[in-house]
């Protein structure tokens, strides 16, 4: 009991203030400027809904949720298994792979819009080699949003695949012995024994994967900006484009408030269905 | 190069401390130019004013213009707000004179004013009160690349009306010339061309009315017409390709670069496509040429209208009687004349553009001397977020995600919810 009260006023205020102060700011029409006084009640949340990019940042972030569970995961899981034995160069490798974690995330959007430039970029030489004209990916609302995917899979799936080497190496070796005296061979082992002994972890990798969705921004601004015609936002973007880019602090407020609903949601319900053993 | 500054800053204001011991005053002077060449000069009118005025320092700080809009409304409103702010009048202006963050200079000002181009200081002042100075204006036009024009037998100076415009770009096209480039992702660079239009078409009048809701508002036949009429020039397909992807200072570098015929330019790009040059030299004197945004059969508004910015000095609540005498320094005959001498800016003080050493920006100085209605900027004249509204329906335009009529709707429906 004793030790509860700092906790408690530190999540006050630095958790529940704000949020309350943003759930407060969302009910005017207000530039930032002296206090708010402009009560417009929910509109602030219509405008939202009525946004067409609001609708697209959503849906991008679903996207990256989607490719993640259906091709980074997948992807860290095979190379995890392979590198988690030991061999010469498994090491290296798996630095390697992780890699791109380390790298900030700027920087590598930064890199990414040089590599993806349509006049001198690498894609664009590669393009050259075969005659061809290359498109400029992050300058089409059809491609900009893969070509940001592309980077998210190529950045995060060496933190997810350390998750898995890490649960693999802390595996009971004995489990897959016993198994393996019991007749079960290759796919027979990693599908009946090895997989079902890493749900625990994969449990944590998709927890991560939906969290990383809804906090990416620093990876879509300086590749896009949320363009070409908002093709490529996120909720976050969208909220620092159309908030605090255009001082509509009751507006960014509403948005806020949403993102804070999702997350808040999410990490319950998931906590309470998915990792209620851990 | 900025970071570079930036230190230097960083270092200037760790060795303030002692330049403070003397001097009485201080003024804190925010700006935004990024162009070390210009803000050289800045710095030597600083020091001038200094000499003149014992015991007055001038502290300048820097911000990056994008941070800078975001960091305004906070920074106006803390007690380290700095004395004098830059701006581009319109509508965040009046939000800053509602908040009351800004001083009230009229009195302080006095006859001066009249000094100045009449239609900058009235972008400054607001309910019939002077709360900035204008030190520059700009026009936006087409800046055009002689060489590629003549490679593609069209003359600039024949460009007058829009069909003339749309057969330039046929002819340019054919002969496998880039016709425009435009910094698309930075959206601004494409509601020129919208807003150009509307000031074609509807005129000062056709503004006035939508500003009160008259005539359907920006949902209007002015406004739908003027999308109709971009995407008339859109689907000739007239812009480099990949154009959302460029920012504006890559579109101005690629037209320093001489890799397209044209750009729907500010006035002061006349500079900045040198700088931004991967030559660092871009196009010669000789290379450039201007003509202003072409007339529309059966437009409302005056050939002699032009679009453009007004951009000034602000002095904020609280600051010393120091900072408004350090804008009346910036904006008085001699340091005017200094600063059109090399051809940085169009200057404010009437009679100090005869100083403009080029015959380009002496041309740009006429057209706005002679215009009875110079528009500012629609996204600076609308504030905030219609503004940015505007740029972002135009730029939808342009990639073909959006109806002429669905976006004159957007717009409108911005203007309704307001800033």
């Amino acid at each position: 009991m004793l030790f509860l009260p700092p906790a408690v006023l530190l999540f006050t205020l630095f958790v529940v203030m704000p949020a309350g102060e943003a759930g407060w700011y969302s009910a005017f029409n207000w530039n930032g400027f002296g206090r708010p006084t402009r009560w417009i009640g929910l509109d602030n949340y219509r405008y939202v809904f009525e946004n067409r990019a609001f609708g697209i940042a959503l849906w991008n972030n679903v996207l990256v949720i989607a490719v993640s569970l259906v091709v980074q995961l997948p992807l860290a899981l095979t190379l995890a298994v392979i590198l988690a034995e030991r061999f010469r160069g498994a090491v290296a490798l798996r630095l390697v792979f992780f890699l791109p974690y380390i790298l900030a995330e700027i920087a590598t959007g930064m890199i990414f819009s040089f590599v993806y430039d349509g006049n001198y970029g690498l894609l664009t030489a590669i393009w050259g080699w075969f005659g061809a004209e290359a498109p400029h990916l992050l300058a089409s609302p059809a491609t900009a949003m893969p070509a940001i995917l592309v980077v998210i899979v190529w950045k995060y799936f060496g933190f997810h695949m350390m998750l898995f080497i890490a649960a693999l190496q802390g595996m009971d070796r004995g489990v897959i012995e016993a198994a393996r005296i019991d007749g079960a061979t290759g796919w027979q082992l990693q599908r009946h024994v090895v997989l079902p002994l890493l749900y625990p972890t994969i449990r944590l990798s998709i927890f991560f994967v939906v969290v990383g969705s809804l906090q990416l921004f620093d990876l879509v601004m300086p590749l896009t900006r949320g363009g070409p015609a908002d093709a490529s936002h996120t909720i976050v973007s969208f909220l620092y484009t159309f908030g605090v880019m255009r001082m509509r602090v009751g507006f960014g407020s509403a948005v806020g408030v949403i993102l804070f609903v999702i997350c808040a949601t999410f990490a319950f319900t998931y906590k309470r269905w998915f990792m209620r053993d851990e | 190069m900025s970071i570079t500054r930036r230190v230097l800053f960083a270092a200037a204001a760790l060795a303030l401390p002692a330049h403070i011991a003397a001097a009485e005053t201080v003024v804190k002077w925010l700006h935004i130019e990024a162009n070390p060449v210009q803000v050289k000069i800045w710095e030597e009118v600083a020091h001038d004013f200094e000499a003149k005025n014992p015991g007055v320092k001038i502290e300048m700080s820097f911000l990056e213009n994008e941070a800078y809009k975001a960091k305004a409304p906070t920074l106006l409103q803390s007690k380290e707000r700095p004395h004098i702010i830059y701006s581009w009048a319109g509508g965040v202006l009046r939000s800053q004179v509602e908040a009351g963050v800004l001083e009230d200079i009229t009195a302080g000002v006095g006859d001066f004013k009249a000094h100045l181009s009449p239609a900058a200081v009235n972008a400054f002042t607001v309910n019939g009160r002077l709360y900035g100075l204008p030190y520059t204006v700009s026009q936006v036009g087409f800046m055009y690349n002689k060489e590629l024009f003549a490679k593609a037998g069209v003359d600039g100076s024949k460009i007058a009306a829009w069909d003339d415009l749309m057969d330039a770009v046929r002819k340019l096209k054919a002969a496998n010339v880039t016709p425009i480039v435009v910094g698309g992702a930075d959206k601004w660079p494409l509601h020129f061309y919208w807003t150009n239009l509307a000031v074609r078409i509807g005129g000062q009048g056709g503004f006035q009315a939508a500003l009160k809701g008259e005539n359907g508002g920006f949902e209007g036949p002015v406004f739908q017409r003027s999308g109709e009429m971009f995407k008339q020039l859109v689907d000739l397909q007239p812009f480099q390709t990949g154009f959302l992807g460029f920012k504006n200072p890559q579109a101005v570098g690629y037209f320093g670069d001489g890799k397209a015929a044209m750009i729907l330019a500010i006035s002061s790009f006349y500079h900045t496509q040198r700088a931004l040059a991967a030559d660092k030299v871009g196009l010669s004197d000789d290379k450039v040429g201007w003509f202003n945004f072409p007339t529309v059969p059966g437009g409302k508004g005056d050939p002699a209208d032009t679009l453009g910015g007004m951009n000034g000095w602000l002095v904020t609540k609280g600051a010393p009687k120091e900072a408004v005498a350090f804008i009346k320094f910036f904006t008085s005959e001699e340091v005017q004349k200094r600063l059109a001498a090399g051809n940085y800016i169009i200057p404010t003080y009437q009679g100090a553009e005869s100083g403009l050493g080029s015959a380009f920006m002496r041309n740009i100085a006429h057209n706005i001397a002679v215009s009875k209605y110079h528009q500012n900027f629609y996204d600076q004249d609308l504030g905030p977020n219609v503004g940015r509204v505007v740029n972002d329906v135009t730029a939808e335009i342009a990639g073909g995600t959006m109806t002429p009529k669905a976006a004159a709707k957007a717009i409108q429906d911005a203007y309704v919810q307001g800033n």
